[in-house]
């Protein structure tokens, strides 16, 4: 067989996210009909940056989803398939069998694998992680945040040099001392991850509290099933028979997530959380003056609701925005792990992982390296352009 | 003004104290050592080999007493072999034990000895920070004029098309990681699939003669990422300068834009991005790293990774030291200077 031409190579990869095109399709027209009644989303899709990065975002989030669905994948990301090593874009395969895709679209790396499918699948790792680690960081910037800015004081001092102290520290450095196989044969990752994990179960358990204490018929039976399940999900998290934490028993545990992949996760959980922390803890020391707080403790309020029912939700604007931006930060936090090799296992299809295999041939074969890198560049400036967005929208009000 | 620095400087030594203390007990964990009796002795050692290795060494102290000594604040540790001699970190070869001192830390100018590069661990940082210097300097001398110029151009008139334009360039800078850019970069400008071949993909020959066709490209992919960030701060700054008071009095008066621009509103735009162009240290040692290693240039950066991926403990607390001392004093710095330049500020 020939190998494709360039507009057949386009015009295939374009067929084969067929199902990421018509979900966009659909979500946008429904965004853009409903869009006065959807608030501060709705919005997004008055700003024409706002919409671009959305678009980049969501892209992304689809071809990860999908990918995940084996919708999207021509190959299987780790199968090698003999002849096709450092193969052009648009080669066909040597034999293919029944059923197999008879190009690798994208070539194929230098351990003959397909790099189109690789840069799928890495979508889906990233999609999962970068999300997730960024809400954990925030529920730890916002649990610790709050009261470090409403109360001030000692508290804030400890606090604040806690967190300038994680900042000082040289990223890459604490990813080397972090996941290195030593450090974590010792248990420390996932005792941080105990620690870091616990963060959400607090801040439920305090914000459903402080809203319905005043309703204990109401608040007791929700506490125990919303706590109940959280810690479940918690303890089947850190819990890993083999390591060091290993907590419940084994047919109770939900999930088991390779130790690999909880290792980058608290690892970037932990470098995220002291800037969460030193935004919220600003805008906590801002809001705190306004006459609706004052209102709130003459109404005699206990603090902690005023913390979360009366200051976050009216910080919520830069949050989100920060959210955005935090998202992209942790894409390229994950990337850059995966370019020192760190964590993730060296057959990983996430992009970082993916460049760093790449860049040794780089001088011969652009391909391998240049596919991921273009992937992740194009979903950061997403998420970047969505946040541009986001700010000047909610500015308008 | 003195307080405030003093008191600024001794939350800067807790925190390295701190700090240094954390990369201590992390590097020296049980694994570590262990690891290391082998590397040194040989691999197939038995446990009781590896811990009378360690013992002689000094290294199954208390994490608090090694830390002590490795600062120079405690008398360092000395073995007694059974054959009478003394031996200890602070005895050098074909030194008698009652010649060595009795301190010999970071403090006594001590940082002990490499394991992988086996030289002084002061001598190659020295060298390797040397190499650092040159190519922060050229990061600095491109990076700092272009993002002001980029930041001032587009916020002097908020919202119009060269705006909108330099804006975007400027988002997409911050959206690329060095690990992209320096990919994108070799990929068109030196690899020979593209043709162009104006420069060269790595920087190893830069290290003893730098010109602009090994030097360019890292530099540039270091500068691009912090580039776009500087700029967004500058315009911010300036946007906000240009609708001030005093700037519609100047146009009212008849002052034409260009002078506005530069005499007016330039000095007072300048304030912010000053802070974040030395918050930006930190952040540019990262891109080092990246870079050094993508480019194979061996520096500060490159040193780092050789130290912390084949466990040279002594070469990883140097390098841990001296960045995290880079960190705090130009934190120090871009809190004086914002004082400084803007008295507006109290310091107490």
């Amino acid at each position: 067989m020939e190998p494709l031409s360039w507009f057949e190579i386009i015009t295939r990869v374009l067929l084969q996210f067929m199902p990421v095109w018509v979900s966009l399709v659909a979500l946008f027209t429904l965004s853009i009909v409903y869009k006065r009644r959807l608030g501060l989303y709705g919005k997004l899709f008055d700003s024409t940056i706002g919409m671009i990065g959305f678009a980049l975002v969501m892209f992304w989030v689809f071809t990860g989803i999908y990918g995940a669905m084996d919708l999207i994948i021509t190959h299987d990301p780790l199968a090698q398939v003999s002849g096709m090593k450092n193969k052009l874009p648009g080669t066909p395969l040597g034999n293919p069998d029944d059923g197999q895709y008879a190009y690798y679209l994208f070539g194929g790396d230098n351990l003959a694998r397909d790099v189109f499918s690789r840069m799928v699948a890495g979508a889906w790792i990233v999609v999962q992680i970068a999300p997730l680690a960024t809400v954990f960081a925030f529920m730890v910037g916002i649990t610790l945040g709050l009261p470090a800015g409403y109360y001030g004081g000692r508290l804030d001092t400890v606090l604040s040099f806690l967190a300038n102290l994680i900042l000082a520290f040289p990223v890459i450095l604490l990813f080397y001392l972090l996941v290195t196989p030593e450090i974590v044969e010792t248990g420390i990752p996932s005792y941080m991850a105990t620690v870091l994990f616990i963060f959400p179960l607090i801040f439920v358990g305090v914000l459903l509290n402080s809203r319905y204490k005043t309703q204990p018929k109401l608040r007791t039976p929700m506490l125990i099933i919303v706590l109940g399940i959280m810690g479940w999900l918690y303890l089947s998290l850190i819990s890993e028979t083999g390591t060091k934490v290993a907590l419940i028993p084994n047919f109770l545990d939900l999930f088991n997530v390779s130790s690999g992949i909880l290792v980058v996760f608290v690892s970037v959980v932990f470098v995220n959380s002291p800037t969460v922390f030193r935004i919220v803890r600003g805008l906590a020391m801002d809001i705190k003056t306004r006459d609706y707080v004052a209102a709130a403790q003459t109404r005699g309020e206990g603090p902690w609701y005023i913390m979360l029912w009366e200051i976050l939700p009216n910080a919520r604007g830069p949050l989100i925005v920060d959210f955005c931006l935090r998202i992209g930060y942790t894409t390229i936090l994950l990337g850059t792990l995966g370019f020192f090799g760190l964590g993730l296992s060296p057959e990983s299809p996430d992009w970082g992982t993916t460049i760093n295999d790449g860049r040794r041939l780089l001088q011969i074969y652009l391909h391998p390296a240049i596919v991921p890198a273009l992937s992740l560049l194009s979903m950061v400036l997403g998420l970047n352009l969505l946040a541009d967005g986001l700010r000047e929208e909610s500015l308008r009000d | 003004m003195g307080l405030f620095i003093l008191r600024r400087l001794g939350i800067m030594i807790l925190t390295g104290l701190c700090l240094t203390f954390l990369v201590f007990t992390l590097t020296n964990l049980y694994p570590n050592l262990e690891k290391l009796a082998k590397t040194q002795g040989n691999f197939r050692m038995s446990d009781e080999e590896v811990s009378s290795f360690l013992e002689k060494g000094g290294y199954l102290q208390p994490m608090a007493v090694k830390y002590g000594e490795w600062l120079g604040v405690l008398p360092s540790y000395r073995h007694e072999n059974p054959d009478g001699s003394i031996q200890g970190r602070c005895i050098l070869p074909g030194q008698s034990a009652e010649d060595a001192p009795n301190f010999c830390g970071v403090l006594q100018g001590h940082w002990g000895f490499s394991t992988v590069f086996k030289d002084e661990v002061g001598s190659i940082i020295g060298t390797r920070l040397g190499l650092t210097a040159k190519l922060m300097f050229w990061v600095m001398v491109l990076m700092v004029p272009s993002a002001l110029i980029l930041g001032v151009l587009s916020g002097m008139n908020e919202g119009s098309k060269t705006d909108r334009t330099l804006s975007t360039v400027a988002i997409t800078t911050t959206a690329t990681p060095e690990y992209v850019s320096g990919v994108i970069l070799i990929a068109v400008f030196a690899s020979s699939t593209m043709g162009l071949k104006w420069f060269k993909g790595t920087a190893t020959s830069a290290m003893e003669s730098a010109n602009f066709e090994n030097f360019f490209l890292p530099v540039l992919t270091i500068s691009l990422y912090g580039m776009g960030y500087i700029a967004r701060m500058t315009r911010a700054s300036m946007a906000e300068v240009m609708t001030a008071q005093y700037i519609r009095t100047a146009r009212l008066k008849g002052v034409s834009f260009p002078n506005i621009v530069i005499k007016h509103a330039l000095r007072n735009a300048l304030i912010a991005p000053f802070t974040v162009i030395m918050l930006q240290f930190p952040w540019l040692l990262n891109g080092v790293v990246i870079v050094e290693t993508l480019f194979n240039y061996k520096g500060f950066g490159w040193t780092l990774v050789q130290a912390a991926s084949n466990n040279d403990i002594e070469l990883l607390l140097g390098v841990s030291v001296v960045s995290v001392f880079v960190v705090l004093v130009t934190q120090l710095i871009s809190d004086i200077g914002y004082v400084y330049l803007n008295p507006r500020i109290s310091v107490t």
